[in-house]
């Protein structure tokens, strides 16, 4: 029957035949095949083995969006049948070439995104990127290349920011992780080009259970930037990541995601960064696309005076549903956390944005700020806020500001009446709602984003 | 230049304007006045075309086309400007990014750009109040002042200023005033004012006076003079 076992004492044994036959559903074999044909240490199957556990014991949130359509048994979790979602370009769906064509991606990056051709031909760019970054000391590798060449450091890392029995995807995600990016960066190093996975090569493009460490030594800076504006085509509905990153004594990490999926995959993803003394992390996350996200980008403020920030933008139209925010755990004295979260929703979306901030007993003379605005742009639209807040010690400022907006009559009769149509007015009024927050991405993302955003207000991307 | 036929006006079931006609014709500057709530705000949103009132009867021409059904933004690009008695404000997008919108694909940025710097020299505005969010944090008269300088770059050719005299200081309306009497060449200008005190320094050639909706008289700038010493009753 087994053609493949698992014996944590002495590895695996492989019948002489074995095939690894690509098949729908999870179960505790497929995890020990995944970890047999990457050929992992065996602390990392005893991890991937252990999660797969919890995850069949641990149930699907009571809250949240409604996830109960998901069919756990239908999906691929390793290697479909056909490596490629579409095996030309012809096969994309219509909406999706002709994003690409408004917002301007050139042909290369085209059959690239759309999973036509295998790698980014962007070898002479990646080459020198990854030059640069070694003789800085700098690793950068996709997380499957990252286990094969520093485990030591994997091994300390993973899973101590976000154990498996966290919540139910995170231990679907240990189970099954693969791709995802390793990123460290020694002391004092600081690098000044924002990392990209693009830069990734020969590696999967947008993996479903990517699995993500970023290691910030003291006083090191990083920039990373994940997903791009570009609609990503996939036929895997479940996308479940889980990114861990720790920011050691006076370093800074800023992550920034612009997610725009298809609107068929549910993106389920848990993000951690725990930060040490005097350490500064900023998630920047923007949530554009998928069926459903549930996403809360966290901080564990550790040591004293650490700092945390997250900026979220989501936007959601027809029957997308984002339940997105913020989570800050103060743990320590002088911490600072500021939240800002902006959302839309047009055309029956529903955006709600989900906030926890605790400040613990130990946490004196912190400072937390949480901004959270929706603008909803009709009448069927929704937004909903949960903010939690519990706080645990006297000594503490805490401001809470929120504020729900329509997108008055008067304000686009204002702007019709110099000349400038509905469409364009919503979208001017829009650009101007998230700009605090997109002045804090790269030039070329805010072009893009806004771009995005108009051309899905205007409703002409599916 | 713009002629009106006949024109009847609700808002919310109740009629506002009654029977109004009247040609206004090209190159003159004409002053509209009379008591609060007589409609003249009226008379300036009906020719913006803002979606709250309803034409029930009549028709609205502009150089001999008929525009009654022609929507906000049209009419904008036929060249009727309004400048409005209340500016809004709008977080996040600055005046700079209004107009570049406004006049994509008719005119440069960079151009753009450089006029709004330079009117705002001559308007005398304040560098930061053309950088920062339209309106965030202005004066009255600044609020003003901006609707002039979106005026001179959107060069229209029929303008609407609705009460830009109100909430105003007199250096202030010194400028403006002198600012749209240099700009009138070539335009037609309708000035809707409560107090009249822009007509000291931009002499109508026409006065219209509005009473319960309808235009009661019409006269030269002495009749202006008149209201000033006697008031509406007449």
């Amino acid at each position: 029957m087994d053609d493949l076992t698992f014996d944590y004492r002495y590895g695996f044994k492989v019948k002489e035949n074995y095939v690894f036959k690509s098949r729908k559903g999870l179960d505790r074999k497929l995890v020990a095949e995944i970890s047999y044909l990457k050929k992992e240490p065996k602390w990392m199957t005893k991890i991937r083995l252990e999660a797969y556990d919890n995850f069949v014991k641990k149930s699907i949130p009571s809250w949240g969006a409604d996830l109960s359509k998901i069919n756990f048994d239908d999906i691929y979790y390793y290697i479909k049948p056909t490596d490629k979602p579409v095996s030309s370009w012809q096969d994309l769906p219509k909406e999706i070439k002709e994003t690409y064509d408004k917002i301007g991606v050139p042909q290369a990056e085209r059959d690239f995104l759309a999973g036509v051709s295998a790698q980014y031909e962007s070898e002479v760019v990646y080459k020198s990127i990854q030059k640069e970054l070694s003789r800085q000391g700098v690793v950068f590798l996709d997380m499957d290349s990252g286990l094969r060449e520093h485990p030591e450091i994997v091994k300390e890392y993973f899973g101590k920011i976000v154990p498996s029995s966290d919540n139910k995807f995170a231990s679907l995600n240990t189970s099954v992780w693969s791709g995802g990016s390793f990123l460290y960066v020694p002391k004092g190093v600081r690098v000044s080009l924002p990392l990209q996975a693009y830069f990734r090569i020969n590696a999967e493009r947008f993996g479903q259970f990517e699995r993500t460490l970023i290691i910030a030594e003291e006083g090191s800076y990083v920039h990373y930037i994940e997903g791009c504006t570009a609609p990503i085509y996939t036929t895997s509905s479940l996308h479940s990541a889980v990114v861990e990153i720790i920011v050691k004594k006076g370093a800074r990490v800023r992550y920034t995601t612009v997610q725009n999926w298809s609107h068929n995959v549910y993106n389920l993803v848990t993000k951690r960064a725990k930060v040490e003394e005097e350490g500064v992390m900023e998630w920047v996350d923007c949530n554009i696309g998928s069926y459903v996200t549930m996403k809360y980008p966290s901080c564990i403020l550790a040591g004293k005076g650490a700092k945390g920030e997250v900026l979220s933008i989501a936007y959601a139209s027809g029957n997308q549903h984002q339940d997105a925010g913020a989570k800050m755990i103060h743990l320590a004295p002088k911490t600072t956390s500021r939240i800002i979260s902006k959302s839309i929703a047009k055309n029956s979306g529903r955006t709600s944005y989900r906030g926890l901030v605790y400040v613990s007993p130990a946490a004196k003379e912190s400072k937390v700020y949480v901004s959270c605005d929706a603008l909803l742009l009709d009448e069927v639209s929704r937004s909903d806020t949960y903010p939690t807040m519990k706080i645990k010690n006297k000594q503490v400022e805490v401001q809470h500001e929120a504020t729900v907006e329509k997108i008055g009559e008067e304000k686009l009769f204002y702007l019709q009446s110099r000349g400038i149509n509905k469409a364009e007015a919503e979208g001017l009024l829009v650009n101007g709602f998230i700009e605090p927050i997109t002045k804090e991405i790269p030039l070329e993302y805010t072009v893009e984003l806004n771009r995005l955003i108009n051309l899905e207000m205007s409703g002409s991307v599916g | 230049m713009i002629s009106l036929k006949d024109l009847d006006v609700y808002v919310s079931e109740k009629q506002i304007l009654k029977n109004i006609n009247f040609d206004f014709e090209k190159e003159k500057v004409y002053a509209l006045m009379g008591p609060n709530g007589c409609g003249k705000s009226t008379l300036a949103n009906v020719l913006m075309a803002h979606p709250s009132y309803e034409i029930r009867k009549g028709k609205i021409f502009f150089d001999k086309e008929e525009i009654t059904d022609l929507p906000v933004e049209k009419r904008a690009k036929k060249g009727i400007f309004l400048s409005f008695q209340q500016p809004l404000s709008l977080s996040g997008v600055n005046v700079f990014q209004l107009l570049r919108l406004s006049l994509s694909g008719k005119k440069d940025p960079l151009e753009i750009k450089k006029n709004i710097e330079n009117l705002a020299k001559k308007l005398k505005i304040k560098k930061e109040l053309i950088e920062r969010s339209l309106n965030d944090g202005a004066s009255g008269g600044e609020k003003k002042k901006m609707e002039v300088l979106q005026a001179a770059i959107l060069n229209p050719k029929f303008l609407i200023f609705d009460e830009v005299d109100t909430g105003v200081d007199v250096d202030a309306l010194k400028i403006i005033a002198s600012f749209i009497a240099e700009f009138k060449k070539e335009r037609t200008i309708l000035l809707i004012t409560h107090y009249n005190r822009i007509l000291r320094y931009l002499k109508p050639d026409k006065v219209l006076v509005m009473i319960d909706g309808e235009i009661k008289k019409v006269g030269d700038y002495r009749l202006a003079e008149e209201i000033e010493k006697n008031g509406y009753q007449k």
